[in-house]
């Protein structure tokens, strides 16, 4: 099958047109010795026969769909009103572009507006950006702003190691070309020992709330701390816990950011995904990516637009601070829809229901023997149990009854191997939670010999 | 033509969801730390959909018209890849389930990246990239492991020219190298003479466009290579233009040693209203251990009875991770779904139609417009969208008249060594009748600058809203519809 809609006969006609015999003459400029090269790839293949092929493959995978989930760690099964998939699925707004032409974009213009609004009420910032790649880059994007607030002055930037381990790495990628100090995440530091690591040369300091492990930390007088050494706040957020919790403006932050899979869109093995970036007045005209605002047309009817744009990489060239182009604009529709949906009610119960549910599960498996659940800290959806095995083969049993266990935080921490990070959302009905208790507790030699 | 605001038709106490009771205990909330108030609109779901539907209407698109965007490749998007992005065994997958547990993905992924390794001609592919420009920014960190590990520590200077797209040289300033620009030639191509005069032991590689955003496919591409690569440099190639090359060239075969593929280009995954993309690196022999992770790898060969096993897998020495988990997913299932349908024959069909819908519109349009480097072009052309005897006239009142006639203008002012440039791709997916109907208009709107040029100088008359005022947009900041409490930040 093909998608070129052209006949033998139109296509003799356009050849005339053009003055030439056949298609292969219009690539006279490439190199004859390399020009017309073999192709191995497979034979067309009919719509019918593509879609059973991915079908098969689709149903290799144990999912959410087939298996009760409870693993999390930056990415999470929620519940998606059918209503949002069928927006999506408007031609009108997935295969249109970025809005170059507002004239023509006005419906992409302001749903984006919309987003970036609801995006700062849910941080209580004052503006955020139309989308970055994911969570992780956009707190790559974050230490790019700090670092040109601080007028590239200073180059240390501290990370708190309760950020999500592939997030911090992700720093590191996108800094390795600059001179940049990166500290504090390389051992168990909390919030008072990163504290002590700001001085005159930190630019930022970047915590996550709640944390890699679900917990929220104690930021009493954090911000206070880092402003006065005139550094920067920035907090990676759960945007479903934003929901329930303190914004993180209250809190002091200068930059939010995070992952916004949670709002409306499904895991699909790791992306698209679509990375927030929300910040106080004083640094909007510093931080990357397209921007939306408000203004009038010609007749003064309301109207949008991309604006700032000489910030960016096609008009500031080699100047610019980041060259994203292309963000992540259909996943900013699916959580305005979503959060359109969802509404003032609806986003604190879900919210609410992944708090409980998490509890009870908590309590349910730091009731079995040889398990333990850190309790020392208030949690939201996410919590670590310690495990009298490896989390490996826990989880391997867990498969065989359905269930696909927590992550194993032994990967990115030394210091808790044996230890399970454990997520709940509002998709974990209570059999499924007390199913994964039981398993734990009914296949103690299996799991433990 | 306009549409309230999501917040504006908001009604205290409605809800557009139904959700379950709570069927656990309850655990006391934390009072202390709850937020005071959480401001989103009170909606139905008749609301939304109403809402987003009108909202919708106010858009270009393709499905909807021709868009012939120079340089995005606004090519049809096949419905059935919609649909198998959607299948519950992908969109729910955890990015974290076990290898064993995600074979079915692994698979698709692996099998991906080696046709895309086919395609260009290269030894190994990632799929890691989230976009086009996050591809480049993979590509030049690998040119610069490659020389540090190397112990070539001064080459400092990424050559980048004139007729390149823009995100390159905010991407080599990104990398940490300086940006030096390369002027073209009186054929838009490269300037050997300034190529060579430049090229030292400072030099860390080159980026190059090809074709190049003039839509030209370099006559001395093979020179161009062979100067860098004399010099110890490593040629990276933007592959945003690969709809002009499939089946006819492959960049590795050229001596190419890295380049990205955009899959929301050339391969038909939806540009989605400005994303999500896919950029996926393609890489020669001396820079496979340097790619971006994880890539997918056959664990277990596969026997008569049993499949292969895949993992995934960090290269050696790679440059690291560009974005959480493995890459945008759901893009890499489209594209393979692409791949698999159009086969070997359909994906050199691409190529060549999208050539030769290309070259028609150039000749169809060059005795009303001017055409600054008129020879064969490959998936593009520009054009100046200016006139001698109507001089008031400029290539954004072209742009801005022809969504009177239903159809996206081209990019316009770019690339910027061509003045009042209207850069044009038509893509292989737009029919002869189509292609005449843009002759037409852009004839119409020629004769109309010279007899009416008020009409293109007011222009747009038909969309939802006229020209906006931009500058406006950027004096007068509004980027939030919402007030920001006292207690909130």
């Amino acid at each position: 099958m093909s998608y070129v809609p052209h006949t033998d006969a139109e296509r003799q006609q356009m050849l005339a047109a053009i003055g030439v015999t056949t298609i292969e003459d219009l690539f006279e400029a490439v190199p004859a010795s390399h020009r017309f090269p073999s192709l191995n790839l497979p034979a067309p293949m009919s719509e019918i026969e593509t879609a059973a092929e991915l079908q098969a493959l689709a149903e290799a995978n144990e999912h959410a769909g087939d298996f009760a989930i409870f693993r999390g760690a930056g990415a999470y099964h929620h519940f998606i009103p059918a209503a949002v998939n069928h927006v999506l699925l408007r031609g009108e707004f997935y295969t249109a572009y970025t809005p170059y032409q507002p004239e023509v974009s006005q419906g992409t213009l302001q749903a984006i507006f919309e987003y970036q609004s609801m995006i700062s009420t849910l941080t209580g910032m004052d503006a955020a950006n139309a989308s970055h790649y994911d969570g992780a880059t956009s707190l790559a994007e974050a230490v790019t702003v700090a670092l040109e607030a601080t007028r590239r002055k200073r180059n240390k930037i501290i990370l708190s190691p309760a950020i999500h381990p592939q997030y911090r790495a992700v720093v590191r990628t996108y800094h390795q070309g600059g001179n940049l100090k990166i500290v504090g995440d390389a051992g168990r530091a909390d919030i008072p020992d990163l504290l002590d690591m700001v001085d005159e040369n930190t630019a930022m300091l970047a915590v996550a709330y709640p944390n890699f492990f679900g917990q929220i930390d104690d930021f009493a007088g954090l911000a206070q701390k880092v402003h006065d050494a005139g550094a920067l706040l920035v907090m990676v957020a759960n945007p479903m816990a934003l929901a329930l919790f303190k914004t993180p403006g209250e809190l002091g932050a200068d930059i939010v950011v995070g992952e916004g899979q949670p709002l409306g869109i499904p895991m699909s093995f790791g992306g698209p995904y679509l990375g927030f970036f929300a910040t106080r007045e004083h640094y909007v005209r510093r931080i990357a990516g397209r921007v939306v605002g408000e203004t009038v047309d010609q007749d003064g009817k309301r109207a949008y637009v991309m604006t700032l744009r000489p910030r960016e990489q096609d008009i500031r060239r080699e100047k610019a601070t980041s060259n994203i182009c292309t963000n992540q604009g259909l996943m900013a529709l699916a959580a305005c829809v979503y959060l359109s949906l969802m509404g003032k009610c609806g986003l604190r119960t879900v919210a609410e229901l992944c708090y409980h549910k998490a509890h009870y599960a908590a309590r349910q498996l730091d009731a079995l023997d040889g398990f333990q659940v850190d309790m020392s800290k208030p949690f939201f959806n996410e919590f670590v149990v310690k495990c009298p095995q490896p989390v490996q083969a826990i989880n391997d049993a867990l498969i065989e009854k359905g269930i696909i266990g927590g992550y194993d935080l032994g990967q990115d921490y030394p210091h808790l191997r044996n230890h399970m990070l454990v997520a709940v959302t509002e998709m974990n009905r209570k059999e499924e939670i007390d199913a994964l208790a039981a398993a734990l507790k009914e296949a103690p030699e299996e799991i433990r010999s | 033509m306009t549409e309230p605001l999501i917040y504006d038709i908001s009604v205290p106490g409605r809800c557009g969801v139904s959700l379950p009771g709570v069927d656990v205990p309850e655990t006391p909330l934390p009072t202390e730390l709850l937020r005071k108030e959480l401001d989103l609109p009170e909606v139905s779901e008749m609301q939304v959909i109403r809402h987003f539907v009108h909202l919708s209407q106010f858009n270009h698109s393709i499905d909807k018209g021709f868009y012939p965007l120079g340089s995005c490749t606004m090519k049809y998007n096949p419905k059935i890849n919609e649909d198998m992005a959607r299948l519950p065994g992908f969109a729910h997958l955890h990015p974290l389930q076990d290898d064993e547990g995600a074979q079915g993905a692994l698979a698709l992924m692996f099998q991906l990246q080696t046709w895309l390794a086919e395609i260009a001609g290269f030894k190994a592919v990632s799929l890691a990239p989230a976009a086009g420009a996050q591809g480049e920014f993979a590509g030049i960190l690998m040119i610069r492991k490659y020389h540090l590990d190397r112990g070539d520590t001064q080459r400092t200077k990424i050559l980048i020219p004139n007729s390149a797209h823009g995100t390159n040289p905010a991407t080599v300033t990104m990398a940490g190298f300086t940006a030096v620009e390369l002027p073209s030639d009186e054929n838009g191509d490269v300037d050997l003479q300034a190529l060579k005069a430049v090229c030292d032991d400072t030099v860390a590689g080159m980026m190059i466009t090809v074709p190049n955003t003039l839509g030209l496919f370099e006559s001395h591409i093979l020179e161009v290579v062979k100067t860098v690569h004399d010099c110890g440099g490593l040629m990276y190639m933007d592959g945003a233009n690969m709809n002009a090359l499939m089946g006819v060239v492959k960049p590795g075969e050229l001596g190419f040693d890295v380049m990205h593929y955009n899959l929301h280009k050339t391969f038909s995954t939806p540009h989605g209203g400005g994303g999500p993309g896919s950029g996926p690196v393609g890489v020669g022999e001396k820079l496979v251990p340097y790619l971006p992770g994880p890539v997918v790898v056959m664990v277990e060969d596969g026997t008569d009875d049993e499949p292969p096993l895949y993992g995934l897998h960090m290269p050696e020495k790679s440059i690291g991770r560009l974005k959480a988990f493995h890459g945008n997913f759901g893009m890499h299932v489209r594209a393979y779904t692409y791949i698999r349908i159009n086969g070997d024959e359909g994906i050199k069909d691409i190529t060549r139609y999208a050539v030769l819908n290309a070259n028609y519109l150039r000749v169809k349009l060059q005795d009303t417009y001017h055409i600054p480097y008129n020879r064969y072009c490959g998936h593009e052309f520009v054009l100046e969208g200016h006139f001698g005897d109507a001089p008031d006239i400029h290539a954004l009142d072209i742009s801005k008249r022809l969504m009177d006639y239903g159809i996206h203008p081209p990019t316009n002012y770019f690339p910027l060594i061509v003045p009042e440039a209207l850069m044009i791709e038509p893509t292989e997916t737009e029919d002869k009748q189509t292609l005449d109907a843009f002759v037409d208009a852009m004839k119409k709107i020629a004769a109309e600058a010279r007899e009416n040029p008020d009409l293109l100088k007011s222009a747009p008359h038909t969309t939802p809203v006229s020209r906006v005022d931009e500058v406006r947009a950027a004096k007068q900041l509004v980027l939030c519809c919402r007030p920001i409490p006292e207690w909130a930040g």
